[in-house]
């Protein structure tokens, strides 16, 4: 059974000029261990998607349809208090900064045992052996020292470590990784990866991993989501997505991105830009910049198909289904 | 070096240093000695007219002073700037700023930042035209900024709206017409595309090639992305904690990359067509630059230190064409 399932899933933000669908029928699953990714340019919705399994999403977002299960429970539904349970204690999170997601004025010590005695029953000498070990398995040097350190005391690379020791306090067994190496430096964010990478399958969590960099996605993760203006455009294996893309979207997304091992002289180019969700067009969000729309495209809203080894919302490949 | 061949921008021994010492009455109480940052600690480079140089580095190693030093925005401690055969710090202290400021241009980072929010587009991109009074008749400087902005892919129509109605790539857009309005020769783009999406990093990188093929623009582009680098330099230098450890020419340097740092940032790129591939990551991250070890700046994190590298700063010498500034390439040690 797959640890996570979210099905046809909604959110909407109502506002003063109507109500603004910013993701729209969103599906999929991770396994447990599973490292899925989801990419996609700003604003298509891979953090709404993320903080609305988390629970987070801001007022006056909410979940207009579908469902959230975790192990076959639903948790889209759950009050407050509840959520407060399962955040932390079954799913964790990791931010993009690391400096907001500390705070400021407690040791991490402090934080990490508070967060390990909210969810676990252990006395609090316990709660802070086990910080120590948390600090140690995220590959802080001199974890007893550093554990009564402030945030401002660690450098970018080791604060982002401390927020995955946070994140892993409670044992979770889904993480939702939103932009975790964004704001690091490459050779910083290769340690990164290697150990939230190495983490999960130690202690056998599922990773939800959400970014914009494809090259963190290539090496970190199983499978991938490539969203477009809050719908699933293509989803299946990461290797069959980045080589053989089946979606318009995702083949020009990848030609656009600079290549180390090849020499163009032109980078190739998507025209345009994502449409905003009050403008969404008609039938496929993607046909005004795609190179390959024909008129079917232009009025009905492809659900996602069979596509090879992947499955595209994409109007090219209703003629292998049928077939 | 013939006159010929003068490269249009050379840079000798730049260096900015930086008091962030505590203030005076502490000093003086604590009896604790001033504090200097050496954010930029003597670079020399030289790019020659239609190329571009691009700096690569990981935060804080100086690339953007070096930027701000280029445009004037910062005087240098030590070094200068010659700019055409003119001194650069020179004139843009004397009366012939505005001219050297002229020519000389700038792209930022945040297109979010650094266009004013309450303004048109027309009177954003037509400032630099009435501030060096080049055109001072209303209707050419609407016909110029309409030109301006076709030629980065605008519509002269996009004049009388102000930057929250455009996208992030349309704004960075804004801010390379608003660079050109002078007709500058030599741009300084400080992490162009950085807060862009891929697909709009793109579009703006695919501009500034056709824009410098057309208008024979010299950039220096300074990024910490080294596919986008690898993309749109002829040369490149690396730098690390305030100094260049490696200059060399596009082909040269990512192909045979001599230096061990340089060595470690491009193994630290994930590669996109090996799924699943573990990158090699890095040792270690940079110390502090108010604190930088002694000997060579990169030696706590070196594969290869030895007992010289930490003591000894190497300096940059030419080695087998290219610039480089490691004692263990001089020794023949890798």
């Amino acid at each position: 059974m797959s640890l996570l399932e979210v099905k046809n899933l909604v959110v909407e933000f109502p506002g003063r000029r109507g109500t603004l669908r910013a993701l729209d029928d969103i599906s999929f699953s991770i396994a447990p261990g599973e490292i899925l990714g989801v990419v996609g340019e700003s604003g298509a919705g891979k953090s709404l998607t993320g903080a609305a399994i988390i629970g987070l999403l801001e007022p006056p977002g909410h979940v207009a349809s579908g469902q959230i299960l975790l192990e076959g429970q639903r948790i889209d539904n759950l009050g407050h208090e509840q959520m407060r349970h399962i955040r932390g204690r079954r799913i964790g999170a990791i931010f993009q900064d690391p400096l907001t997601s500390l705070n400021p004025l407690y040791t991490v010590g402090k934080q990490l045992t508070e967060t390990i005695l909210t969810h676990l029953p252990v006395s609090a000498a316990e709660a802070r052996e086990r910080a120590i070990g948390l600090l140690k398995d995220t590959g802080i040097p001199a974890a007893e020292q550093r554990i009564d350190h402030y945030p401002h005391q660690f450098s970018g690379g080791m604060r982002q470590r401390v927020v995955i020791a946070l994140a892993l306090a409670a044992e979770p067994q889904l993480i939702v990784a939103d932009e975790p190496t964004t704001a690091l430096d490459v050779s910083i964010q290769a340690q990164i990866i290697q150990l939230l990478k190495h983490i999960c399958k130690s202690r056998g969590a599922a990773v939800m991993l959400i970014t914009h960099d494809m090259g963190v996605i290539a090496e970190t993760c199983d499978r991938v989501a490539v969203l477009y203006a809050g719908r699933i455009a293509e989803i299946g294996p990461v290797h069959e997505v980045i080589n053989h893309p089946a979606h318009p979207y995702t083949a020009g997304l990848m030609a656009s991105i600079p290549d180390m091992e090849e020499d163009r002289e032109r980078l190739n180019q998507i025209d345009g830009a994502m449409p905003r969700l009050n403008a969404i067009p008609q039938g496929c969000a993607f046909n005004p910049r795609c190179p390959r729309a024909f008129d079917r495209c232009l009025r009905e809203r492809p659900d996602l198909l069979q596509a090879g080894a992947t499955r595209a919302a994409c109007w090219l490949h209703a003629a292998e289904v049928a077939a | 070096m013939n006159a010929a061949v003068q490269p249009l921008v050379q840079a000798h021994d730049l260096a900015r240093t930086f008091d962030v010492s505590a203030p005076w009455l502490n000093r003086v109480l604590e009896g604790k000695p001033r504090t200097l940052l050496h954010a930029v600690d003597g670079v020399s480079f030289e790019i020659e007219k239609g190329k571009t140089l691009a700096l690569v580095g990981e935060s804080g190693c100086g690339k953007s002073t070096v930027a701000r030093l280029l445009v004037g925005l910062y005087e240098p401690t030590r070094g200068g700037l010659t700019f055409d055969g003119q001194d650069a710090h020179a004139a843009f202290k004397g009366g012939d700023a505005k001219a050297m400021r002229r020519r000389i241009q700038m792209i930022f980072q945040d297109p979010y930042a650094s266009l004013n929010p309450r303004w048109l587009v027309e009177d954003i991109i037509g400032e630099p035209l009435r501030e060096h009074g080049l055109i001072t008749d209303k209707a050419q400087l609407k016909a110029r900024v309409g030109e301006l902005l076709q030629s980065v892919g605008l519509s002269p129509l996009d004049m009388v709206k102000y930057p929250h109605q455009f996208s992030g790539g349309q704004r960075q857009r804004i801010s390379i017409a608003r660079a050109l309005a002078t007709e500058p020769e030599f741009l300084v783009c400080d992490e162009p595309t950085s807060a862009l999406d891929v697909s709009v990093q793109a579009q703006v990188l695919n501009i500034m090639k056709d824009l410098q093929r057309q208008r024979q623009l010299t950039y220096l582009f300074i990024s910490h992305n080294l596919a986008v680098v690898r993309h749109v330099s002829d040369q490149v230098g690396v730098m690390y904690l305030g100094r260049l450890v490696e200059l060399a020419d596009k082909k040269t340097l990512f192909e045979a990359p001599r230096h061990p740092y340089t060595r470690m940032l491009l193994d630290a790129i994930p590669k996109m067509h090996d799924t699943g591939k573990a990158r090699t990551p890095v040792q270690g991250e940079v110390p502090n630059p108010l604190n930088p070890p002694p000997g060579c700046a990169f030696n706590p994190r070196c594969p290869h230190a030895n007992e010289r590298c930490r003591t000894e700063r190497p300096q940059l010498l030419t080695l087998g064409g290219i610039r480089i500034a490691c004692h263990a390439v001089e020794e023949g040690r890798i």
